[in-house]
């Protein structure tokens, strides 16, 4: 836990801000909304690059965001090329970032952001209602789970289910118990990785449940979290009913057609006391919204360049609130290099958002088994500078070639022995041969 | 064991109305509910409409209490702090067959003395509402058609009652009636044995089963299932207008609505069935909720749904609301009947019962120091920036937000729970405040919302429960966690 504990009470420096827009308000040079894995490495890249005040916001009253609760390991394997648990890795961004001088705000909720005069509207116990202005501002939101609602089960409304990272935060947060016994739906990675919690707590997981005939997942968590531990995973079934009327007492599951459709007579009963919901991520965009950015109607977040950079001027955007990333270490990456381009926008040595230069851009467009392209838009001249571009296929596929064209023309491949929608694949694009035209990406079988 | 003058069975819509009403009065008065909160089923899991009664049946009783409401409502809103809309309603026809009915429906609003009810033409149906099916051939317009908050409509009206004088006995169920020499003696319940004069039954879908307690039952309540659709606030096609569609004979058929709180509901289906504890919703019928509710605007996105709900309307078989005092046993007063139109009526029935006690001789003297008003929660949410900080200068509890998706801050959850009949579980919370009715669903504030009701309520937290007894939140403590205490 190095480094958490440490800033939990971190003092904010002078920030009895103006309240009313008379007043006088903080000035910052980068402020970074959310202190999750996203906006640790976008302050400490950001200070690394020279920006004067940069302010790290987060409604949680300590630093790391979502890594606090992912006591497991398994992060850092790229980044440090060592294995740490969630509460580590965040912790040595954290002192990377108070090293650098950054400044937190933390048990404070942003509202608003207002685009053309770049300030935020605050709200927290400690300082009441307060606006902050930044010269660019970094949107590190992260991402929401899906609900029952958007995969609409049908059954009746018990108590006893919660998305995976809510019963994660229960366990590894505030030390409680959801239930005893239970099934989860969908093998998405907190899923896989709360089956193995659940299990080590004491309680029995029957299965996990997967419409798709692959794993959501990484395939590492299928083996670490299902195969060591037991659990049974049932790919190409789901769950077609809730039943019970006050605790939920049992799902009924069914194998699924080809259309995902239920296939009837296969049906089962599972009781349980508690139903896990690991069936996606959302970035978490409501307050991008109140900042007028574009956003994708794929990865449902901000429409960015290559400096992360999004529709509006000098706001930036980095890690799961722009696409659910599979691994931690991504989002370091891509926040530094947001953080990066903030302090450099900052300094005014980066100009210009998106809309500005319209006709500098590249659009990068997702061919053949690609599923979405981060960035959207390569701004053009790339200058000297190599461009990584992040990218998720829609269905799995083995021995291909990821190809980048522009305009027709190659100019990065990579072989794949196996491709798989739960994992994250990049190709670095050589700054020398980006000029001006259309990128396309696409999945050729080899 | 309690001694009252009049117990009322039921806190839905109508117990509460009828309590909030006497509680004018110098009476001791008890309501009893086997649910965790006030609100009912049917009244808390409805289209959320104070309807002007336009369609009601005309020359009957319900049409007679729902205009009467009509009139109450506006002052009740203001003197409760209800929120509430009146937004108007389009009718709009968008095939022969259905057009062909509106002179049918223009008419019958007449008959039920609502007179402002106009023909609308496509284009002005378009104009009002531009997402509205672009064939559409003509309507009716609906101008005072209202839509409001169903839990805090039945949660004021509880506190105000509370706060002169009436009690309230939650988790509590009826079990037997006691009568002797032809009139009301007791009410048998789950907490114990209640002296009183009367009884009012308001118990909804299950006022069958107490009129039986009573030896009064001369009709069946069956359920009929209404199952819902709420959709994200960012949804990007919106209405301002309730959107009716033409009824049919058998039902009001599945409608739209910009719910007070800035949602869009769609729904209710209409499924009589026989299980009065069937809350599943389905889903093929909310398919059919989709595949109508696109008829009448072909751009919603069912997709952005947050939640899915169902309600049980009291269908009593045979129909039509039936109100009155027992002629073998006197003190029990029977309330049956009212099916769908209950939030738009309950006012009405509530100064109808009165009425009819007075004229029965009931002695209900008028009480000096009743209070009117209440005060809602101050909502952060829609406050504005002066507001807010005046809010926050007197509790800085107002400056933490719990739920992000309604922006809820701690101080509101704490008066929810506080308040007179508060919120004891995580429903009641989520009903009064609406922390974990956004676009999460409680995900991110749940699990903090559990232990704020444990310790607010200073039980551990596995007693917390969602809503009814047995629908616990959580198991307990981890192993060797805490007080060593864990585990169910």
């Amino acid at each position: 836990m190095e480094g958490i504990a440490a800033y939990m009470e971190r003092p904010v420096s002078n920030t009895e801000s103006g309240t009313e827009e008379t007043e006088q308000k903080e000035v910052y040079d980068v402020v970074m909304i959310g202190a999750g894995p996203a906006g640790l490495a976008a302050a400490a890249a950001a200070k690394e690059e020279g920006a004067g005040r940069v302010l790290v916001i987060d409604r949680d009253s300590a630093g790391g965001g979502i890594l606090q609760q992912c006591i497991h390991p398994g992060f850092g394997l790229t980044y440090y090329r060592e294995e740490l648990t969630g509460p580590e890795y965040a912790g040595r961004f954290l002192t990377k970032a108070a090293d650098e001088q950054a400044e937190f705000l933390l048990n404070t909720m942003v509202l608003e952001i207002n685009p053309a005069k770049r300030t935020l509207l605050c709200s927290s116990q400690e300082h009441g209602m307060m606006q902050i202005q930044a010269k660019a501002i970094v949107l590190a939101m992260g991402c929401r789970e899906r609900t029952r609602a958007n995969i609409r089960i049908p059954g009746t409304r018990p108590s006893g289910i919660y998305t995976a990272g809510a019963a994660q935060r229960l366990i590894n947060r505030q030390n409680i118990m959801p239930g005893k016994k239970a099934v989860i739906l969908g093998s998405g990675d907190i899923g896989m990785i709360m089956a193995r919690r659940m299990t080590l707590e004491g309680a029995e997981v029957t299965a996990v449940v997967e419409i798709m005939d692959y794993l959501a997942g990484l395939t590492r968590n299928r083996v670490q979290c299902l195969d060591d531990f037991g659990i049974p995973l049932l790919l190409s079934h789901t769950v077609t009913k809730i039943v019970g009327n006050r605790r939920i007492e049992g799902v009924w599951v069914s194998q699924v057609d080809e259309k995902r459709e239920p296939i009837s007579g296969t049906e089962r009963y599972y009781p349980c006391d508690t139903l896990l919901l690991s069936v996606g991520l959302i970035p978490e965009n409501e307050l991008s919204r109140t900042a007028g950015v574009e956003t994708d109607p794929v990865t449902g977040g901000p429409v960015v360049d290559q400096h992360m950079q999004t529709s509006a001027e000098g706001i930036f955007a980095c890690g799961n609130v722009v696409h659910v990333n599979d691994l931690a270490d991504n989002v370091s990456l891509e926040s530094e290099r947001a953080g990066r381009a903030a302090a450099r926008y900052a300094a005014g040595k980066l100009c210009r958002g998106l809309r500005e230069r319209a006709d500098g851009q590249i659009p990068c467009i997702a061919g053949e088994n690609i599923r979405y392209i981060c960035p959207q838009r390569i701004a053009a001249p790339a200058g000297d500078e190599d461009v990584s571009v992040y990218f998720r296929v829609s269905r799995p596929d083995r021995d291909v070639r990821i190809i980048a064209r522009l305009n027709g023309e190659i100019i990065a491949s990579r072989r794949e022995m196996r491709v798989n929608p739960g994992e994250m694949l990049s190709l670095l694009l050589p700054g020398s041969r980006i000029a001006a035209g259309e990128l396309t990406i696409c999945v050729m079988k080899e | 064991m309690y001694h009252t003058d009049i117990v009322i069975v039921g806190a839905g819509a109508v117990g509460t109305a009828i309590a909030r009403e006497l509680s004018k009065y110098e009476v001791k008065v008890l309501v009893v509910d086997k649910r965790d909160d006030v609100g009912g089923d049917a009244s808390k899991s409805n289209s959320s409409i104070i309807c002007s009664g336009f369609d009601c049946p005309p020359d009957t009783l319900e049409s007679m209490l729902c205009l009467a409401q009509r009139s109450m409502i506006e002052q009740l809103v203001k003197e409760l702090d209800i929120p509430f809309r009146v937004c108007g309603a389009i009718m709009p026809a968008v095939t022969k067959e259905q057009y062909d009915l509106l002179p049918g429906i223009y008419r019958e609003a007449y008959r039920n003395h609502v007179y402002d009810v106009e023909y609308v033409s496509p284009k002005q149906i378009l104009e009002m509402e531009p997402e509205v099916n672009p064939d559409v051939l003509g309507g009716l317009y609906i101008p005072r058609d209202a839509v409001i908050d169903p839990f805090l409509f039945v949660v004021a009206q509880a506190e105000n009652a509370a706060c002169n004088g009436v009690e309230f006995l939650l988790n509590c169920q009826v079990t037997g009636i006691g009568r002797g020499n032809g009139k009301i003696e007791t009410v048998e319940t789950t907490r114990g044995t209640i002296y009183t004069k009367y009884v009012i039954n308001a118990a909804g879908l299950f006022c069958d089963d107490i009129a039986e307690m009573a030896g009064e039952r001369d009709f069946v309540v069956k359920p009929r299932k209404g199952q819902f659709f709420i959709l994200d606030k960012n949804t990007p096609c919106k209405i301002s207008h309730i959107i009716y569609p033409i009824p049919t004979p058998e039902t009001r058929g599945k409608l739209l609505l910009p719910t007070i709180h800035g949602n869009i509901l769609l729904g209710p289906t209409a499924e009589d069935l026989d299980d009065k504890e069937d809350h599943s919703v389905t889903a093929q019928e909310l398919e059919g909720v989709a595949r109508d509710c696109r008829r009448l605007v072909p751009n919603i996105r069912v997709q952005d749904a947050v939640t899915q709900y169902c309600g049980l309307r009291p269908n009593r078989i045979p129909a039509g609301f039936h109100i009155g005092l027992s002629e073998q046993t006197k003190g029990y007063l029977g309330i049956s009947g009212v099916r769908s139109t209950g939030i738009s009526t309950s006012l009405g029935i509530a100064k109808y019962v009165v009425n009819m006690l007075q004229e029965a001789g009931a002695n209900l003297p008028f009480k000096f120091d009743y209070v009117r008003t209440r005060k809602g929660i101050p909502c952060f949410r829609e406050a504005d920036m002066k507001t807010r900080m005046a809010l926050q200068k007197e509790n800085p509890l107002y400056g933490k937000v719990i739920c992000r998706c309604e922006t809820v801050t701690e101080a509101e959850i704490l008066e929810a729970i506080h308040r007179p009949v508060g919120a004891t579980t995580v429903d009641g919370i989520k009903r009064r405040v609406r922390a974990g009715m956004g676009r999460c669903q409680g995900g991110f504030c749940g699990p903090q919302v559990i232990e704020i009701l444990a310790r607010e309520l200073h039980i551990p937290v596995e007693e917390v429960n969602k809503n009814l007894e047995g629908s616990y939140m959580v198991e307990g403590l981890l192993r060797g966690a805490g007080t060593g205490k864990g585990g169910r």
